[in-house]
């Protein structure tokens, strides 16, 4: 195994070429066992782009984030960041789902944040002064230093999110990726987040959110992706956001009537696995530490059978 | 006789000072390797884990090699083969674990039973036996302390990360996999350690129930730890003082005080504690 120090030097930053793509897939497909998660997607980011991956219940979303993470590697095709695999960066930062989190966890927020940092320590070491330092920027980059010593579960949902951006800031990350960040949160702390997220943009992080809000994708975001297991469309939201579009990625969860005030659409995704997706099974929660990459990560996120 | 007479008399039996210092080495450790398990629900694995070193031990007692190396073999042949099954079979993993534990456990059983002096052997196995520990192997216990103890510190903030967030862990390149067999492989050492104290049947208890303990009543894992492993040492010395006057079974006793602290703990917790959390929710208005 390669020392820890080794790698995170041989992954500096720097060593990105910002001319290539800030991500590149392939023709990706991901299978598990019959079911397929992801088919055939091919798809080109550059460096600082912004991006809401949008589509039904599992459409594929947090599979096509952990196959950019390089946590779960795909049955076909190529997946590469900046021109090399995922698995050799640390640069993709990860803001996990809410509900994956045990927000009784005894760290506090500063514990949290200093994660972040682990990737780039190295084996053996304890956080130095650059660390720390890491850390407290980070912490007032998203205006959370006065919660420093909180235990996670003593903050709002909004701050704890916000506290997951401080660890990418502090990981150094480029490419940052977020499930379901704005879920269950209320307004003003929505906009909090999505106006870190223009901040963290302009530090030239490529962004990808997965949201199940159309509306809101549209009106965040420059660019949508919509996604139900194939790639359906891509683009500005006004090329993405079309009837034909939506029909196609939605199919049978969407009905468009029509009125005599013009055409309404009416998406109705309550009952096609959604129940299944919010309990995680007791299997996953008692299981110890990671035992297989593919299983435990896809855990609730797969496809409807 | 006074308290001071009381704690000092056992002490002129060199048994007694042994067993001490074995109880207060075991309450320190289990603890911290504990924290983990009860931060990561691993309480049901750690069990199983515990029972299915038997064969292991047995076996390098019976070939008169160090009791760690056939307990570390077998903890990981146990976990490999519950990973196995439940990867592989529609099974679910606390199946899976059940039948490795039983299975190993029963294996073990059967070979000590070819010992001679089998029931005296089994009784100390699966409920220890501090007072017969010797010099050498309180010095043994140490040495295996000082290596558990030495990676926990070691590799804490990936222990921390792989706990916490295992996909960060898988994000940032940790070797993820080896991490957890390391993890898991500390566990099994301090199973190995506490044999003579405690037994396999009751460690689960010196590492799971002082650590649930510390976790009500602290907020970060450096705390936690350090709030358990003091839990741990006071319930073992009591629960050994209680033994030799009571004349009772000193691991089960040492278990017992353990609990009895976890249950006040529970319900008079400030802030947390079940009794607090009722006065609270009386005294507010409806």
């Amino acid at each position: 195994m390669l020392p820890g120090q080794k790698r995170s030097a041989s992954h500096h930053p720097a060593l990105h070429d910002a001319s290539l793509p800030a991500v590149e897939l392939e023709n990706v497909s991901v299978r598990y066992d019959q079911t397929i998660a992801l088919e055939q997607i091919t798809l080109r980011l550059n460096r600082g782009d912004r991006v809401a991956v949008v589509g039904p219940n599992g459409a594929g979303k947090s599979t096509l984030f952990h196959v950019i993470a390089g946590v779960v590697r795909p049955t076909e095709g190529q997946v590469r960041i900046y021109g090399s695999g995922p698995g050799r960066h640390i640069c993709v930062g990860y803001v996990p789902q809410r509900k994956v989190i045990d927000w009784n966890f005894p760290v506090t927020v500063t514990d949290v944040v200093m994660m972040g940092r682990v990737g780039k320590m190295g084996f053996l070491r304890w956080p130095a002064r650059r660390d720390r330092a890491a850390v407290r920027a980070a912490l007032d980059e998203v205006g959370m230093s006065a919660f420093a010593d909180r235990q996670i579960g003593e903050l709002s949902g909004g701050q704890q999110q916000r506290v997951f951006l401080a660890r990418v800031l502090a990981q150094e990350a480029e490419l940052l990726l977020m499930d379901e960040p704005l879920t269950g949160l209320d307004m003003p702390s929505q906009d909090a987040i999505l106006t870190l997220l223009d901040r963290i943009q302009q530090q030239g992080v490529t962004v990808m959110v997965a949201s199940h809000d159309l509306n809101q994708a549209g009106e965040q975001f420059p660019t949508l992706l919509l996604l139900n297991r194939r790639l359906v469309a891509f683009g500005s939201p006004a090329q993405v956001l079309t009837t034909p579009n939506l029909l196609a990625a939605y199919g049978g969860h969407m009905h468009v009537v029509h009125t005599g005030d013009g055409d309404v659409l009416l998406a109705d995704t309550c009952c096609s696995g959604g129940a299944e997706l919010s309990t995680p099974s007791l299997a996953h929660t008692a299981a110890p530490v990671v035992q297989s990459v593919p299983q435990e990560t896809v855990e609730g996120m797969r496809p409807p059978r | 006789m006074d308290f001071l007479q009381a704690v000092v008399e056992p002490l002129s039996y060199p048994f007694m000072v042994r067993a001490l210092l074995a109880a207060i080495l075991v309450g320190i450790l289990c603890p911290v390797v504990g924290a983990y398990m009860v931060l990561k629900g691993l309480s049901f694995f750690g069990d199983a884990l515990a029972h299915a070193i038997l064969p292991g031990i047995v076996i390098t007692f019976l070939v008169g090699w160090p009791l760690a190396v056939g307990a570390l073999a077998s903890a990981l042949i146990a976990v490999l083969l519950i990973g196995v099954i439940s990867q592989r079979s529609a099974l679910q993993e606390d199946t899976a674990i059940g039948i490795v534990f039983a299975g190993a456990f029963a294996l073990g059983v059967a070979l000590l039973s070819t010992v001679s002096s089998f029931a005296v052997d089994l009784t100390h196995i699966l409920f220890g036996d501090v007072l017969g520990v010797s010099s050498a192997d309180l010095w043994v216990m140490l040495a295996l302390g000082v290596v558990v103890l030495g990676v926990v510190a070691l590799f804490y903030k990936e222990f921390l990360v792989l706990t916490f967030d295992p996909m960060l862990a898988l994000v940032l390149r940790l070797p993820a996999t080896a991490l957890r067999y390391l993890l898991l492989s500390m566990i099994a050492l301090t199973v190995v350690t506490s044999l003579q104290t405690v037994g396999i049947s009751l460690v689960l208890a010196m590492l799971v129930t002082p650590a649930a303990t510390a976790r009500m009543l602290t907020r970060r894992l450096p705390a936690m730890m350090a709030v358990a492993a003091v839990l741990g040492v006071v319930a073992n010395v009591i629960g050994l003082y209680i033994s030799y006057y009571w004349n009772v079974a000193s691991g089960p006793m040492m278990v017992l005080v353990s609990t009895l602290l976890f249950g006040l703990v529970f319900l008079f917790a400030p802030g947390r504690g079940m009794i607090w959390r009722m006065v609270q929710t009386a005294a507010a208005p409806s």
